[in-house]
């Protein structure tokens, strides 16, 4: 029978109402008196060098009241990346300094030099297109593809760096000999070249924010589309501007998704903080579309060749990989750890492989950031893997649900240590590959092809075995990885004197559904209603501390703090109901809501205890301080090990090549799930993201750096008619074993193991139907490629 | 540049403003009226967000001038609850429809003009009347479910009506 309400029910969302009524407040919402617009004056070109920006016209122009220029922040801070990453001979990575506004050289179209700042929009419109026009701007050649990038060094993206590379990594090190001695020894080896496809985040509502600053008081104030406002600040205050963290407020209100976009730090911020004090006015500035596909961190942007060798019958003996991660023109500030750490220590997937390097080069290019965007690192080495895996079944002429079978780890070797430098703690990969097989009914497949055939459409089936690490970090390890930030998180749990509950957490949400998801577990552990509690996130000045949401890390590791804020409140509870009761305190237990005497009926309600804890007429003050409130800090021991497996039904168009997607099984291992409907949705989002990649989305510059698909008419994003109803199961629960709700994460599944479900399916559906000299087809399985592959032209 | 005075019904309210003759429906909808559920995703038409209905008919806000709303009937997302939540309104909060709550306006505004036009409409008609709506959160399932489940409860109050 499902539950009603607390841990594992359905409770319906309670921000919704806010959302469907248009009574969100996005920044982009807010309206304060005195407000300034900011336009940016953006290179039109990828790579150019400034000879002269002359600011007297659009200074002079109506409505102005400031310009900028890059020259104005040379002395401040950079936009720092937040992971160290030593290269393979041991010295530590170029790390460019990324400035609030470009000065000496522009490095991307999108790059901002300078910004106006007027008291309308359309005014400093106006004088930015003026600056632009008083800006002389020599063009240098664009580096935009990374082969050349790292083959012509003459050519340099960054004047100290000389041969575009930001550094070369091996994972492991002193593991490449045994693993090319196993590769060379290995009875067959697969080798498959491929693109990780450049994809761009479009969370749907652009990039804002507004500066304020009070200059009686010296206080500054950010609102930003942030995923993680106290990062923002982190990076904002201490690293580029210099303000005290404690003079700045960095607030996040509704945002409008982020998928990893807005985990950064982005100069614009920087630039309406130092307006905002520079004026003593308010300054705001949003993204247009444009902007945010010129600008916004992208995502992926992997070349890779995986060679994996093994048995001829399927037994992977080892897996070895090179790969070119674009960086784009600058370190955005999860760039470097996205391609390695979140990459690398994957690549051994949910397998029993006994040797596994991973090669990785990271290259700057004159194109836009690339950074973490939903899975980061984990959706491109399951891709790899998952690809080569069935190459090999196709080369061998093996079944791949039984190569999957014999590969898998089982449940009885875990703790698992992978060769790349990771620690499952539990899983069970047979268990959700069987329930995937069930959903998808395997065994009527033939049926379903041959109708399909009747239509005149090719119909493939796909699967992937995935896994990913999140429930973002252990602190000491990331540390060890080159991590500049620990990764624990923060939550206050205070209990008002009369007994509802105001729950502060570092986790940030921007459409996960924590107002829900976190007040059913913290009414379930107090006994109370879901309605008493109330979550608020998003503000550094309500908030304790947090590093906000991504990597699924919001339930493992903020959900984690809170849970034990809340264990520390029933502890107090305790106490003073001991005092209240005449009872030891060993004596008391806490049950359903109710402080009871074992054994007695002798009790105090969770609301008694509360009002005493402020009302302390009957409280053991000699011993205990009033209130009830409580702050817990939570560092997770290792991260989480959420796995799956998925089966694509795909129909091809012979004629056209146009990929439909007629069915999509998901089952999953998220451990405990504390409530099925929103978990639903999280991987309905990232199958339908997953899907995206796959078949739609491409980010194409041209060869002089100009981005051909800085729009909706021209990057396809998945619409409701290209993708259909998902079929999702979450039953199989290895429930994690070192944080106390056994959750793992959910949100990044779906876009981690579906790209290489559909394209498999697509190998399949050509393969069964004769074109079996197709190898491979690179994302998006766009109708021309398909077609170009099944006429012999590529692929 | 003189202003353009402009009267209109917004969600059945007399409204009159002053627009910049540049300005779009969405802009004075958004700055004049403080109507801020209506959202801008891109400016041109592409996504939806900015859905309203101007005398019934499903537009792109973002594509039409503050100024050609004179004299007409605009209906946005805060006019949408009358009496309680529409039933769309109840159905995308029973199915959990929506995640971060940006594109839901447009996509409820554009539901609810399909409803209108076409009460029982099938799944890949649903599909392909949002089409003009982007969601980057939840992949579409939940928000065709929450509308055919919407059709079907608004079908069956009509015939208990008749």
């Amino acid at each position: 029978m499902p539950k009603d309400t607390g841990i594992g029910a359905s409770s319906k969302r309670r921000e919704d109402i806010r959302f469907l009524t248009g009574r969100g407040v996005y920044t982009d919402d807010l309206a304060l008196h005195g407000q300034t617009h900011a336009v940016f004056v953006r290179s039109t070109v990828a790579h150019g060098r400034i000879r002269s920006i002359d600011t007297t016209k659009a200074a002079a122009m109506p409505g102005v009241l400031a310009v900028f220029t890059g020259e104005d922040f040379k002395d401040v801070g950079g936009n720092p990346a937040g992971w160290l990453i030593n290269s393979r001979d041991g010295t530590p990575m170029r790390e460019p300094k990324r400035p609030v506004l470009a000065y000496g050289k522009v490095r991307h179209v999108g790059d901002a030099y300078a910004a106006v700042v007027a008291e309308t929009y359309a005014q400093a419109r106006d004088a930015a297109e003026q600056l632009a026009a008083d800006s002389e701007i020599e063009e240098l050649p664009a580096i935009i593809d990374m082969k050349a990038a790292v083959a012509d060094p003459s050519n340099r993206v960054h004047d100290e760096i000389p041969d575009n590379l930001c550094f070369d990594w091996g994972w492991i090190e002193d593991n490449r000999a045994a693993v090319d001695a196993a590769m060379k020894a290995a009875p067959h080896v697969v080798t498959l070249e491929l693109v990780n496809n450049r994809l761009v985040p479009n969370a749907m509502e652009p990039r804002a924010s507004i500066g304020e600053y009070n200059p009686g008081t010296g206080d500054y104030k950010l609102t930003t589309t942030s995923q993680n406002p106290h990062l923002t600040r982190l990076l904002v205050a201490a690293f580029v501007l210099g303000i005290p963290e404690n003079k700045l407020q960095v607030v996040a209100p509704d945002v409008g998704g982020g998928f990893g976009s807005k985990i950064y730090h982005y100069g614009e911020e920087a630039l309406v903080l130092a307006a905002a004090k520079k004026l003593g006015r308010p300054v705001r500035w949003t993204a247009e579309r444009s902007e945010s596909f010129l600008t916004d961190a992208h995502g992926r942007d992997h070349v890779t060749k995986i060679e994996l060798g093994c048995t001829k019958d399927g037994q992977i003996l080892a897996i070895r990989t090179e790969t070119l991660a674009n960086v784009g023109a600058y370190l955005s500030n999860f760039s470097t750890a996205t391609p390695t750490f979140l990459h690398g220590t994957l690549m051994a997937g949910p397998y029993k492989v006994p040797h596994v390097y991973v090669n990785v080069k990271t290259v700057f290019t004159n194109t836009a950031p690339v950074d973490a965007y939903r899975g980061a690192g984990r959706p491109e080495a399951t891709f790899s893997l998952e690809r080569v895996i069935d190459k090999m079944c196709r080369e061998l002429n093996l079944d791949p649900f039984e190569v999957r079978r014999k590969n898998l780890l089982t449940p009885d070797q875990f703790p698992y240590t992978t060769p790349v430098g990771l620690v499952y703690d539990t899983g069970n990969y047979h268990a959700t590959l069987d329930r995937v097989m069930a959903m998808a009914d395997v065994a009527g497949f033939e049926t379903r092809a041959a109708e399909s055939k009747k239509r005149g459409k090719l119909r493939g089936m796909g699967l992937s075995t995935w896994i990913e690490a999140c429930g973002i970090a252990p602190s000491h390890l990331v540390g060890v990885l080159g991590s500049r930030v620990g990764l624990y998180d923060a939550a206050t749990v205070r209990v008002n004197a009369t007994g509802n509950i105001s729950v502060m957490t570092g986790a940030h949400s921007h459409g996960q559904g924590h107002e829900t998801v976190f007040a059913q577990i913290v009414a379930e552990k107090l006994g109370i209603p879901e309605s008493s509690v109330e979550i608020v996130h998003g503000d550094t000045a309500k908030i304790p501390f947090g590093m906000g949401s991504y990597g699924s890390r919001s339930l493992a590791v903020c959900g984690t703090a809170m849970a034990k804020a809340v264990d520390k409140i029933i502890a107090k509870g305790k106490k003073i109901a001991a005092h209240m009761l005449e009872a030891s305190e060993g004596d008391i237990t806490f049950e359903n809501g109710k402080f009871q005497v074992a054994g007695t009926d002798k009790a105090k309600t969770f609301g008694e205890i509360a009002f005493s804890a402020y009302v302390p007429h009957n409280y053991p003050l000699e011993t205990l301080e009033p209130g009830l409130e409580e702050t817990a800090f939570y560092d997770p021991a290792n991260f989480t090990y959420p796995a799956g497996a998925y089966i694509c039904e795909v129909e091809v168009d012979e004629g056209t090549g146009k990929v439909d997607v007629v069915a999509f099984h998901c089952a999953d291992d998220f451990g405990n799930v504390m409530n099925p409907m929103i978990v639903e949705g999280q991987v309905h989002g990232g199958v339908g993201q997953g899907i995206g990649q796959a078949l739609c989305e491409f980010t194409a510059y041209d060869e002089t750096g100009q981005l051909l698909t800085g729009s909706y008419m021209d990057y396809p994003m998945p619409r409701a008619e290209d993708v259909p109803f998902y079929n999702v199961d979450y039953s199989c629960q290895t429930p994690c074993t070192h944080n106390p709700l056994g959750v793992k994460g959910c949100g990044e599944a779906g876009a981690i193991g579906s790209p290489p479900a559909v394209v498999n399916a697509v190998i399949d559906a050509l393969h069964r139907g004769g074109h079996t000299h197709v190898k491979h087809i690179d994302m998006p399985v766009s109708p021309s490629r398909v077609w170009a592959a099944i006429n012999g032209q590529g692929g | 540049m003189s202003r353009i005075h402009v009267t209109a019904t917004v969600n059945g309210d007399p409204v009159e403003f002053l627009a910049d003759p540049r300005e779009t429906l969405l802009d004075a909808l958004r700055n004049h009226l403080d109507l801020t559920g209506t959202k801008e995703g891109c400016g041109t038409g592409d996504c939806g967000a900015c859905s309203v209905t101007v005398d019934g008919t499903l537009v792109c806000s973002c594509l039409m001038l503050a100024a050609e709303a004179n004299g007409k009937r605009v209906e946005t997302i805060e006019g949408m609850a009358r009496d309680g939540l529409h039933p769309l309104q109840r159905k995308f909060i029973e199915h959990a429809a929506l995640q971060c709550g940006f594109c839901t306006p447009g996509i409820l505004v554009a539901a609810k003009a399909l409803l209108e036009r076409n009460p029982d409409p099938s799944e890949t008609e649903i599909r392909y009347w949002l089409a003009g709506n982007l969601c980057r959160c939840t992949g579409y399932d939940k928000i065709i479910r929450a509308v055919q489940d919407a059709a079907a409860e608004m079908r069956q109050d009509h015939r208990g009506a008749a």
